[in-house]
């Protein structure tokens, strides 16, 4: 791939070739294509591949944040009897690491993968929406800011720069500290402060971000293949892509109704929640965990998703079954909506709709159980190489299953009426979420990141980062199990000696200790990927996907000439298939055309962060907290119409037609 | 808009485009943020039957009477596409003009009777029913407030002939389709909220 391009500019203007003259937006701002300055660029790009990149980055910086939010429970409960943290603190240290990692770690991190992979692997230029493209990630930089602006509020405080008094003083405790489902009625206005409302208008934001991400991945997957790419072509990431896409659009407004019904009944005094007023709390637990247990799928069909990406290329074999592969995971996302109730066996549903919930969810376990016997037969016979991704894959595999079986226990309500609420639970969804989700997201890290930035790992760090985290996260939940069993309860500031917690308590802060090195390890060797000199070259791992058929990083405008595919595994197909399945090319010779970047999506998102804190601040009756709210939804309005009025522009490139 | 044409060089494999599709995966979100909204009135109406009594309040005459507004006004949405994908942009304009006029009516009625409501006495913090009752309708009603200030904002830019049939058609069908399922979801909200009341 050579760098030759020229560029025309706008074909309203053809006669002007070659000068990269920027160009008036139809409200007559200069658009800011092309541009010098790195921040303008990145601020205002509508690159699928950078907005990726961007959503890594902050998603592992959130990652850091809950960790170390996690680690500072670890340390609170090493001892019994422990007084290094309030009990309040930790209220909030849990709080915000449950919704952290949810929402502002591994969906980010997902969504990264998203962006910067789905393009390329059905052979387009970009998503379908570009500009939205870049809404959603402002909006998630908004939503993580207003939910963690208790944190910044009790660091000013802390420093003495803030204080709630005054006109602010009906703000008492501004970080949230009410669980990540926020449970009614403990969210009600008597019990928790402005905290609660931060979480709230943060969540509304960042479900925004997710649910406008997901409308432009589906209406991306569905129609902007290449020729050839067929629905049953696509590579499985692609397909679980699409597939969490639908999850978010069917399962988020379930939670944003509920968020809206809490604001209202702490802000404008409704009865939804409110018991004086009639309000049922159980309501809140349905609504939450209709979104709830989907939301579980939300993060664990991508990491799926990775694992049958990458088992397939370090066993040089096919993916095994690929067909009930995704079929199984079409399964798993409908299952995820007609089980919540799951959550909720100690309520009282009644045994029908207990026996019902309960049946559904051991249904689910047949799909997963699926893929896992897939995933194996994928190595079976293989010739497998243990590279970095390959490793971490594999330790998803096993690490996965061991969160599973505990989930299956779960599934009986008997026996869940006795793991409810203990430290068995977090055992269970710990393996799920770190042995399952991360380890996959690592290994997604390992395999594509040479693609993204077009360097290669160097060293054998990775040998390390991978016995560390599972000996590390085996360590810190193995003994939850046992910790669970023997009736520790979770959320508990502190606990008493003597009923045989202390060494499994002290043995999972040590096991924290170790997983948060085995992380920090991680991002040294990100970062020596970053500086390494060694190039990734197009196709590092001898992959399957077409992503890999494109230069390492790819150009902006991803393929030089749209592929036509004419196999499943496309690039493999290519480069050893039969000459029928090798890809074709479509012929562009009027050029490439490429959107134009805009300041409106961050203009419009960025509207949202008056709106949060104000509405947030409304209820703790701080002055002008309504007018900054209202400025905010101009903001926000303003935004999208000048946004819609600029239009969507664009320019034509012409890159070198010998190169592939 | 000129750029348009450049953007039409991306081929799309439903033969939808990229537009209508989105719109009809929001709308299929909406139908579950509605859904929520009305499944949560209903079960609060299930638990407390006793607790209000709307039948006192309601007034069928002016409710059916805004509902029949909000169903016209389809009925011109519908004529504005139909116009719009012929090129008469004169009568999609008329007939645009005429939504956004049927629209306000219904909007105007539904603050009367919000007003009338919370003047007898129902206002957001009566038991549950207010709860519940002001924010479904209140939703509906921010759905048509925006579609109608979707529609102002698609009068203003036809103005000096910047629309044409075979760029914006898709626009306008887009618009349609969101105005016609606010109107899907008026009907059921008239019928589950409204008229049940009235059976028993």
């Amino acid at each position: 791939m050579t760098t030759d391009t020229t560029i025309i500019s706008n074909p309203k203007q053809n006669t002007d070739i070659s000068e990269l003259k920027p160009e008036l937006s139809d409200i007559g701002l200069v658009r800011p294509d092309h541009s010098k300055n790195v921040f303008i660029d990145w601020l205002t790009t509508v690159d699928h591949k950078k907005i990726g990149l961007m959503y890594g980055t902050l998603a592992l910086f959130f990652l850091l944040v809950g960790g170390l939010e996690a680690l500072v429970i670890r340390t609170q409960l090493a001892v019994p009897e422990n007084d290094l943290i309030s009990a309040q603190r930790y209220n909030q240290l849990f709080t915000m690491h449950g919704t952290t990692m949810i929402f502002l770690a591994i969906m980010p991190l997902n969504a990264a993968f998203f962006n910067f992979l789905v393009p390329l692997q059905i052979g387009a230029r970009d998503v379908a929406f570009p500009r939205i493209n870049a809404f959603s990630l402002w909006a998630f930089v908004a939503g993580a800011l207003v939910v963690n602006f208790g944190w910044i509020l009790q660091a000013l405080e802390a420093f003495g720069l803030f204080s709630a008094s005054g006109p602010t003083a009906g703000m008492n405790d501004f970080v949230p500290a009410m669980g990540w489902f926020g449970y009614a009625p403990i969210t009600g206005k008597e019990f928790t402060g402005a905290g609660t409302d931060f979480w709230i208008m943060g969540l509304q934001i960042l479900g925004v971000a997710s649910i406008s991400a997901s409308f432009n991945f589906i209406v991306t997957i569905i129609n902007m293949r290449a020729p050839g790419v067929k629905m049953m072509r696509l590579p499985v990431f692609t397909w679980m892509t699409l597939i969490v896409s639908l999850l978010i659009i069917f399962a988020f407004p379930a939670i944003t109704i509920a968020l809206a019904q809490l604001m209202f009944d702490r802000v404008f005094g409704t009865n939804f929640f409110s018991v004086a007023g009639g309000g049922q709390p159980i309501l809140w637990q349905h609504l939450f965990w209709i979104f709830g247990h989907p939301e579980v799928y939300i993060l664990v069909l991508p990491a799926m998703g990775i694992v049958s990406e990458v088992l397939p290329t370090f066993a040089r074999k096919p993916l095994f079954g690929y067909a009930i592969v995704v079929f199984s995971g079409a399964v798993i996302g409908f299952l995820g909506f007609a089980v919540w109730s799951h959550h909720m066996f100690t309520t009282g549903l009644g045994k029908i709709a207990t026996a019902a919930f309960s049946l559904l969810t051991m249904a689910i376990a047949v799909p997963t159980g699926v893929k896992i016997f897939n995933w194996v037969g994928t190595l079976w016979g293989g010739k497998i190489r243990f590279h970095a991704p390959m490793i971490f894959a594999l330790g998803f595999v096993w690490m996965f299953m061991m969160g599973g079986f505990s989930g299956i226990m779960h599934s009986s309500a008997p026996a869940d009426a006795q793991q409810q609420d203990s430290y068995f639970v977090i055992a269970h969804f710990h393996y799920v979420a770190i042995g399952g989700i991360l380890l996959a997201i690592v290994s997604g890290i390992y395999y594509w990141l040479p693609k993204m930035i077009g360097r290669m790992w160097q060293g054998k760090l990775n040998i390390w980062v991978g016995i560390l985290t599972v000996v590390g996260l085996n360590i810190t939940f193995f003994p939850m199990h046992f910790l669970g069993l023997l009736g520790m309860p979770r959320r508990t500031h502190t606990y008493l000696s003597g009923f045989g917690w202390e060494t499994y308590n002290l043995v999972c802060t040590i096991g924290s200790y170790i997983l948060a090195f085995g992380v920090l390890l991680l991002l040294v060797d990100i970062i020596r990927c970053f500086r390494s000199k060694i190039p990734a070259g197009n196709d590092p791992w001898d992959a399957r996907t077409l992503e890999w058929a494109t230069s390492s990083p790819p150009k902006v405008y991803n393929f030089a000439q749209t592929p036509i595919v004419n196999a499943r595994d496309a690039f493999w197909a290519d480069k050893y298939g039969p000459l029928d399945r090798k890809m074709g090319m479509v012929d562009e010779s009027h050029g490439i055309h490429m959107p134009s970047q805009s300041w409106m999506p961050l203009i419009a998102s960025f509207g949202f962060i008056p709106l949060g804190l104000g509405m947030s601040l409304m209820q703790a009756g701080v002055p002008y907290a309504g007018y900054t709210a209202i400025l905010g939804l101009v903001i926000l309005v303003l935004g999208i119409a000048l946004w819609a009025i600029e239009g969507p522009g664009g320019y034509h490139l012409h890159p070198n037609k010998q190169s592939h | 808009m000129s750029q348009e044409v450049a953007h039409d060089d991306s081929h799309h494999n439903l033969m939808v485009k990229n537009k209508k599709l989105l719109m009809w995966l929001f709308l299929g979100s909406d139908c579950m943020f509605f859904g929520t909204l009305i499944s949560t009135h209903l079960i609060y109406r299930k638990l407390y039957p006793e607790e209000f009594d709307p039948t006192l309040l309601f007034s069928l005459e002016l409710t059916s009477f805004s509902t029949f507004i909000l169903l016209m006004s389809s009925f011109l949405m519908a004529l504005s596409v139909s116009a719009m994908h012929k090129g008469e942009i004169k009568s999609f304009r008329r007939n645009v003009i005429g939504v956004i006029f049927f629209g306000l009516i219904f909007l105007g009625c539904q603050v009367y009777e919000f007003a009338h409501f919370v003047h007898e006495g129902l206002t957001l913090s009566t038991g549950t029913f207010g709860s519940t009752f002001y924010l479904m309708t209140g939703t509906h009603g921010v759905h048509v407030a925006i579609g109608v200030f979707w529609l102002i904002s698609m009068l203003f830019y036809s103005k000096g002939g910047n629309m044409e049939a075979h760029k914006n058609a898709v626009d306008v069908e887009t618009a349609g389709l969101y105005w016609h399922f606010v109107d899907i979801v008026w009907i059921v909200i008239f019928t589950v909220v409204y008229l049940i009341e009235f059976i028993a």
